[in-house]
């Protein structure tokens, strides 16, 4: 994060990766599935929200890690806007989750297990954005905060990546449906799919570290 | 993996692959006809936008960054 503070190079690759996401995300060749038809593109977008928002949080845990070591409020002021890029890239997920759900699985909420396990994931992010806001002397704000963040992160995972795999999930990889599996993502979509992700988180990391200077930069003002 | 897995399995390949040859709609004709690059002109205006505007904030943030440096 610091490095991406100081380096100005990765903001023409971020803008060109997600230029070319969308000209290849609509004009390339995408495999033809039954009940997905084109919306088999919306691979290309929905998805790296998640991919970004996982990258995000695991930044924001990091740098929560580095203020209980350092007591350095910098360190925070990073967690905190990572934190808060991550619940925005993970609110957009959902919602775009759901207007692809509402063309494809009939409905936009139809309690999926990753459907919920990423609601409940929001929810707790949620509550460390309150929880932070509700404590007034900084020194506590962080360190409360950062501890809650580790305890956010370790409950992330298995919610994300372990329990929806355990049940039948509509969602793809999770059980047996006629989305796109391991089989199905093809070369074409991979093309596509990889620069993405990579595009679109490190939007999300331009985005954080925009806000993060700013709040630095009143730190700075604060302390003078 | 057991048998009745199996089966569900067999049969949504069959079904995936029956589904196949038949003509699955792609909006291939829209694509044809070229009216999709609207669309992706419309998007891209879209996001290039954002991206101006991006660099706007950066390069205002990083003034502000010189002028705190200059003011320490």
């Amino acid at each position: 994060m610091r490095y991406l503070i100081r380096s100005d190079w990765w903001k023409w690759l971020t803008m060109a990766l997600v230029i070319y996401t969308i000209v290849g995300g609509f004009l390339m060749p995408a495999p033809r599935l039954p009940i997905l038809n084109e919306t088999v593109r919306n691979l290309h977008f929905h998805v790296p929200m998640w991919f970004g928002m996982i990258f995000l949080f695991t930044g924001s845990v990091i740098y929560a890690i580095k203020y209980l070591k350092t007591k350095n409020l910098e360190n925070d002021i990073l967690s905190a806007t990572l934190v808060d890029t991550g619940i925005l890239f993970g609110i957009l997920g959902l919602l775009s989750g759901m207007i692809w759900a509402n063309f494809t699985w009939g409905e936009p909420w139809s309690n999926d297990p990753k459907q919920n396990a990423s609601a409940i994931a929001m929810l707790i992010y949620f509550a460390l954005v309150i929880l932070r806001g509700s404590l007034a002397d900084e020194h506590q704000k962080a360190r409360i905060g950062a501890v809650y963040n580790v305890f956010a992160f370790a409950v992330l995972i298995p919610l994300l990546f372990i329990l929806p795999r355990l049940t039948d999930s509509l969602h793809p990889g999770n059980g047996g449906n006629p989305g796109f599996n391991a089989y199905d993502l093809d070369n074409n979509l991979r093309l596509v799919f990889y620069p993405a992700v990579l595009g679109w988180t490190l939007l999300g990391f331009w985005v954080a570290t925009l806000q993060s200077r700013i709040k630095i930069l009143e730190f700075k003002k604060e302390l003078e | 993996m057991n048998i009745r897995k199996l089966q569900a399995f067999i049969f949504l390949t069959f079904t995936g692959l029956i589904a196949n040859a038949q003509e699955i709609e792609m909006a291939d004709d829209f694509r044809g006809e070229g009216k999709i690059y609207v669309v992706v002109a419309v998007v891209l205006l879209l996001i290039i936008g954002i991206f101006v505007q991006l660099m706007r904030i950066e390069n205002k943030v990083k003034s502000l960054e010189k002028e705190n440096e200059g003011s320490n």
